[in-house]
């Protein structure tokens, strides 16, 4: 149904409505919601370089931001690129870290949430409708609460310590919430595998059943065709995966806060959201920011540009 | 499409029930380590909020410990309960206040971009379209330090607290609308809205009268989300607040209980499951009233076998 479709749409939308309603109808619906990302999503970015390449008040310490390109400096680029790689360099092990984190917790999501996504996809059966609810439940459950959720379970005196000490894994109770990275990395895990589920969940479920079918059929056993088919078949929705989790991980500050707020497991977000409340490092802050999105920008226009192909509906 | 390999194998199967008893044998017992790796997977996921919720009906002050029911945490504590607390009380105002304002707006903006950059057929349409595919996909921090440096340097007039969050969740949430409503589009097609130009219909008539019945459904869809995920929001809304009037429920969640917990953390489990309920309520009764608004269209669809209009 899926190849059909198109054709026939389009010789449909060829002779359509467009040339028979005025002109003017269809930009102007589209207006008020251009102008409104024009102005706080588009505009932003240019506001945002002209901070970075702006001076500080040295009276107030605010930023005082240079709008005209040619005057613009690079008094704040070059102080971050001597935090990140000069002598004594703060932000250098932050990025290496975040980066370790990041890398780290998107490997456990997927290995966590390749499992349950081909299950649902291939062989929840009937009660395939149940397990997506529950599945997806986590969605509607705010990430604060999940984070609060093990924050309760993760105190010293807290469930998890008594698990552990009652199993004899344990002696004394760890103190898990004081900056531990496993503790920041087991969060992120938590936090972002539903996304990375339903990512994978669509993909695999758009596989054509047939395939396996006929790999069966051929002779090829459950795990060989898992291995020959399956796999290099949700090759590009893997990647889809990583990526829906890695974009916004980067930009975590929340969890790593909830769950150690101690210095030693900062990670940029942390130091981007710092900056903005800190006086005189609003402009740092912009340069973190740009440089987070220089960063992303390709991964996720590769993104949009995969899933628009796919179907539109498939990038949620 | 799948029909012509499918068959013959189905065939077999059922021609030689040996086969088929052997196979569901296998299905039975190969699956059953991932089954239960699944289930591991649902309780993990699952517990820790349940046991939150649980122990914000806790009558102490501990989380980890049960000393008896009770409803303390929502009403009873003249001090630290939802209903008492001022910041706790004035965050469930705030939530509120920002997802009926930010549905109310963003909803009818995403619909109409939809139509429009649907319609309108040009280059221009397709980089709007691309803004706000790459809107959507953002990282919420880059979005929200942006419109923070934007506020605070150029559009200062604008101070942060209730408008610029709800300026920044309007234009965070455009996507949601614009989304859902431009794949239905492409589903339903042209010949409704030209049935009715061709019965007499002016061309903003076809629209009220034709297109946004066939678009309820996915309108309806989107008003859910957004006002569900404004519920959830933190980056923007934290971002964006200037003080504790403007600190919406997950903020004051962040705020009293980063670093490792609080004297108010049974409460602010109470207030977190205000919140989840909140989100529940909004999606499971929207996902009824939706089934119901889509009901008659599939029966309708079977009878008169307009597949494209359930595509995509």
């Amino acid at each position: 149904m899926m190849p059909a479709a198109p054709t026939t749409e389009a010789g449909l939308t060829q002779a359509g409505p467009g040339t028979r309603q005025p002109r003017w109808l269809w930009p102007l619906l589209a207006v008020p919601g251009a102008v409104w990302l024009a102005v706080l999503f588009l505009l932003p970015f240019y506001v945002a370089l002209a901070v970075a390449g702006g001076t500080v008040n040295p009276l107030f310490l605010n930023a005082v931001p240079i709008w005209n390109p040619v005057h613009w400096q690079s008094g704040y680029v070059r102080q971050v690129f001597a935090d990140l790689f000069g002598a004594n360099a703060f932000l250098g092990p932050t990025v290496a870290r975040t980066l370790l984190y990041v890398a780290v917790a998107s490997v456990l999501c997927l290995l966590i949430g390749y499992p349950v996504a081909y299950f649902l996809a291939r062989q929840a059966g009937r009660r395939k409708g149940l397990y997506l609810v529950a599945v997806i439940a986590p969605f509607w459950v705010s990430y604060m609460m999940r984070m609060l959720a093990w924050q309760n379970l993760l105190q010293g005196n807290g469930l998890v310590n008594h698990a552990l000490i009652v199993a004899h894994l344990i002696t004394q109770p760890v103190n898990w919430l004081s900056g531990m990275p496993v503790t920041v990395i087991f969060g992120l895990v938590y936090g972002y595998v539903p996304y990375v589920i339903v990512v994978l969940y669509a993909g695999l479920d758009r596989i054509d059943g047939s395939l396996l079918e006929a790999a069966r059929d051929l002779g090829l056993g459950r795990t060989r065709t898992f291995l020959h088919v399956t796999l290099p078949l949700s090759r590009q929705v893997v990647y889809a995966g990583a990526l829906i989790t890695a974009l916004p991980m980067a930009g975590d500050f929340y969890t790593n806060t909830m769950l150690s707020g101690v210095p030693s497991t900062t990670m940029v977000g942390n130091v981007i959201s710092n900056s903005l409340s800190t006086p005189g490092q609003g402009g740092e802050g912009a340069v973190l920011v740009l440089f987070l999105l220089i960063v992303m920008l390709a991964p996720m226009i590769w993104y949009v540009r995969s899933t628009s192909r796919a179907g539109i509906g498939d990038v949620l | 499409m799948t029909g012509g390999s499918l068959a013959p194998s189905a065939a077999t199967r059922v021609a030689l029930p040996g086969i088929s008893r052997l196979g569901r044998i296998r299905r039975l017992r190969r699956p059953s380590i991932l089954r239960g790796f699944v289930w591991l997977y649902l309780v993990w996921s699952l517990a820790p909020v349940a046991l939150a919720i649980l122990f914000s009906f806790n009558s102490g002050s501990s989380v980890t410990e049960w000393q008896g029911f009770s409803l303390r945490w929502y009403v009873g504590d003249p001090y630290y309960s939802v209903l008492h607390d001022p910041a706790l009380h004035q965050a469930v105002i705030q939530t509120v206040r920002l997802a009926v304002l930010t549905t109310v707006v963003a909803v009818p903006i995403g619909v109409l971009f939809a139509i429009g950059v649907h319609r309108w057929r040009s280059r221009q349409a397709s980089a709007w379209t691309f803004v706000m595919l790459l809107a959507f996909v953002m990282p919420e921090l880059i979005f929200g330090v942006g419109i923070f440096l934007l506020l605070t340097n150029l559009l200062t007039f604008i101070r942060l607290g209730t408008t610029a969050q709800f300026l920044a969740l309007v234009a965070w949430n455009i996507s949601w609308p614009a989304i859902i409503v431009r794949a239905r589009l492409q589903s339903i097609g042209a010949h409704y809205e030209e049935a009715a130009r061709d019965l007499g219909a002016s061309a903003t008539g076809a629209i009220r009268r034709v297109l946004l019945p066939l678009l309820f459904p996915a309108i309806f869809a989107s008003v859910v989300l957004v006002f569900a995920g404004v519920i959830d929001d933190f980056v923007i809304v934290d971002l964006l607040s200037s003080n504790a009037q403007s600190e919406p429920m997950s903020v004051i969640i962040y705020t009293l209980g980063a670093h490792g917990g609080s004297a108010a953390a049974p409460a602010l489990n109470a207030l977190a499951t205000v919140m989840l309920v909140m989100s529940i309520v909004t999606v499971a009764a929207g996902w009824a009233v939706y089934r119901r608004l889509t009901r008659g269209e599939r029966r309708r669809d079977e009878g008169l076998s307009l597949g494209p209009l359930t595509g995509a």
